[in-house]
């Protein structure tokens, strides 16, 4: 008690500090490598989806071009376009497209490029079933909606004839974190039902009718896996990873088509001639046959004005390499590339940033 | 812990004062000074908290008014925000974490400062001290592993077998939901109880012990009726620790709640905390007045804290007034 009250301790530690922290600082500066160039730094942020592809890119970056170091922190789509707009980072980056409102704030022009594809599947748990089921797009809005409660109802067994569903009550299970993820799922559903996109719309977290929320990708396979009768909704990428079992779903030239890295490549293909010159399009319920309908674009969000005539310089380089070779390393990492036509387009649209 | 005196350790600073030579004095200065410094600055943090968390959400608060506490839609497309359902949940799964946590940490506690064996006690208090020190991840992830499944498939179906005439024990069983909320965040305050209930027990002066066993108490009358009236306001202050970490915990609580936003009288149905809710939406809005919401509830929540703290303060201060033990 007395020894912690006597000032001459407190200087002496008060000192011990200060030295430690200005030894600190000088063996830190010293440490830095003398010979080598500048290193340019540059910081995105956003999107949680791509991180995986998005840190090999940018650490593959790296390596060949050993001055340049770009820093992504996967913050969430709608943290990373917040700093985009207040100007902390170089670029971000989201699952889903900026809107009108947010492209007003901006103080330069920002544009969208698409890097991959992403897809969602329909997970479920059926006690004793462990077949393939077939979801028509409008008996997803209704499980959903919370019109369809029984497995065995009439509107799923008319898809999937010859399979013995049990009369298991269903549970609904959907993201309760907001999520680029959810955004796909309700883009989707608001397009196929009516109902659905007047009741509830589209956005990354919305006010669900019925159903559990589970925290992330893992949180909704949790609940799925441990609550019988359950369904949810995940990336195929975590659907494939886990080995989840996920269902066809109906598109809309009226196929089945189960969720694959081709499936959702072709997607992308289908809108790609419709595609406005912004590539800010939903590719949710494409056209195409072999087209799988709950997909999008992920995307990097880059400003069309950069000061920094060498950060701008990068960033032109790093897109162009993005589009050829970093595409290659789409597949390993269970992204779908994008389809050759998007890249072209992808390609001219490099030459607006000034 | 507030009505142990502690005699030696509070005059030993007097009799040495005299001794004090001139110099020191400004050496007290300073040191009043630094010690100043530190304790101004939590007050300091605090109002620039509160600061913050209003001015960020003034657009939320002139929209919604009052309405946002009785609000019950949440709902970001529409931009139609009601904070009922997210106090609700938070409410009761607090109330239901402290009311299977109190009886169970203080009858610990009790065991363990009087009646166990000094090593038993040593070995046990080590054990709960670390579990104080688990990240709330790992109880979330013991929640959706074990508590929801068991809660499932056993303990809510006897609930509902003996209680279920209760409107709080109807409805289908997810396992997932504000009893199981509760039920983890009272596995995950009860080491506070615990820990702390035993200290305040363990500093009751042997004297009292000795005064109720010389007057012919039995063992167990002298702890219930001498040691534990003489601690109650410690623990009282560790059940009010314990509440308040029940009602800020994020992590744990939105693996297991079912994360939906309404208000339903079964507990067995899911629910929704404030802290959350704020946990799970805020990197991913992107609307204003959805971000705005979001904190708006995180006023809520610090305004939810402070009454309680405000009651639990009266509640010590009245005991204390009427108290004769001290």
């Amino acid at each position: 008690m007395k020894k912690l009250s006597n000032p001459a301790i407190i200087i002496v530690s008060a000192a011990l500090v200060l030295t430690s922290l200005v030894a600190f600082h000088s063996s830190a500066s010293n440490a830095a490598p003398v010979p080598t160039p500048e290193i340019v730094m540059l910081t995105g942020a956003g999107a949680t989806f791509p991180y995986p592809i998005y840190s090999k890119w940018f650490s593959d970056y790296n390596k060949i071009h050993s001055d340049i170091q770009i820093n992504y922190q996967s913050i969430g789509s709608g943290a990373g376009i917040r700093q985009l707009l207040s100007g902390t980072v170089d670029f971000g980056a989201s699952d889903a497209p900026m809107n009108d409102e947010q492209l007003g704030q901006a103080k330069t022009k920002i544009l969208h490029f698409p890097t991959v594809l992403g897809a969602v599947v329909p997970t479920y748990n059926i006690t004793g079933f462990s077949q393939e089921l077939k979801f028509s797009s409008g008996l997803l809005a209704d499980i959903y909606l919370g019109k369809i409660t029984k497995w065995n109802d009439p509107e799923i067994m008319k898809y999937n004839e010859g399979v013995n569903l049990p009369a298991q009550d269903i549970v609904v299970v959907h993201r309760s974190d907001g999520s680029g993820t959810s955004y796909v799922w309700t883009d989707f559903l608001s397009k196929v039902s009516p109902e659905w996109a007047g009741k509830v719309g589209k956005n990354t977290s919305v006010n669900w009718p019925v159903g559990l929320g589970g925290k992330g990708n893992e949180g909704v396979a949790g609940l799925v896996k441990q609550t019988p009768g359950a369904i949810g909704y995940v990336e195929l990428i975590y659907a494939v990873q886990n080995k989840l079992p996920y269902g066809r779903v109906r598109n809309a030239a009226g196929v089945f088509v189960r969720a694959s890295l081709d499936s959702v490549t072709a997607a992308g293909a289908g809108v790609a001639a419709s595609m406005p010159e912004d590539f800010r399009v939903s590719i949710t319920n494409a056209p195409g046959e072999t087209a799988y309908p709950i997909c999008s674009f992920t995307y990097l969000l880059i400003p069309t004005k950069i000061e920094d005539a060498n950060k701008k310089q990068i960033i032109k380089n790093f897109l162009l390499w993005m589009l050829n070779d970093g595409q290659k390393d789409a597949e390993p990492l269970t992204y779908a590339p994008l389809p050759k036509q998007v890249v072209t387009k992808e390609l001219k649209q490099i030459l607006q940033i000034e | 812990m507030a009505n142990n005196p502690g005699p030696t350790g509070r005059a030993a600073p007097n009799r040495r004062a005299p001794a004090l030579i001139q110099g020191l004095r400004s050496g007290d200065t300073f040191a009043h000074l630094v010690t100043l410094l530190c304790a101004a600055s939590v007050l300091l943090l605090t109002v620039a908290l509160v600061y913050e968390l209003y001015i960020n959400s003034t657009t939320a608060q002139h929209k919604f008014g009052l309405g946002f506490l009785t609000g019950r839609t949440w709902d970001p497309v529409s931009g139609e925000f009601g904070a009922l359902p997210f106090v609700y949940g938070t409410l009761v799964t607090s109330a239901l974490a402290l009311l299977v946590a109190v009886p169970l940490g203080v009858g610990a506690a009790i065991f363990l400062s009087e009646l166990a064996p000094p090593r038993i006690s040593n070995a046990l208090t080590f054990v709960i001290e670390l579990l104080a020190a688990v990240p709330s991840v790992i109880y979330g992830l013991l929640g959706i592993f074990i508590t929801a499944p068991f809660l499932r498939q056993y303990g809510e179906p006897f609930l509902k077998r003996t209680l279920g005439f209760l409107p709080l024990f109807q409805g289908p069983m997810y396992g997932v939901g504000m009893l199981t909320a509760g039920f983890v965040l009272a596995i995950m305050v009860v080491p506070f109880v615990i820990s702390l209930s035993r200290e305040v027990l363990m500093a009751v002066p042997v004297e009292q012990r000795e005064g109720a066993l010389g007057l012919g108490a039995t063992k167990w009358e002298s702890t219930w009726q001498v040691v534990v009236p003489y601690a109650r306001l410690g623990i009282l202050a560790s059940i009010f620790l314990a509440l308040a970490r029940a009602l800020g915990e994020t992590m744990a609580v939105t693996m297991v709640i079912g994360n939906d936003p309404k208000i339903s009288s079964s507990l067995f149905a899911p629910g929704y905390s404030i802290a959350a809710v704020i946990a799970n939406e805020f990197a991913e809005a992107t609307a204003d007045l959805h971000l705005q919401a979001l904190i708006e509830l995180g006023l809520v929540l610090f305004a939810l804290t402070i009454v309680i703290n405000g009651l639990a303060r009266i509640v010590i201060i009245s005991t204390t007034q009427k108290g004769s033990s001290q």
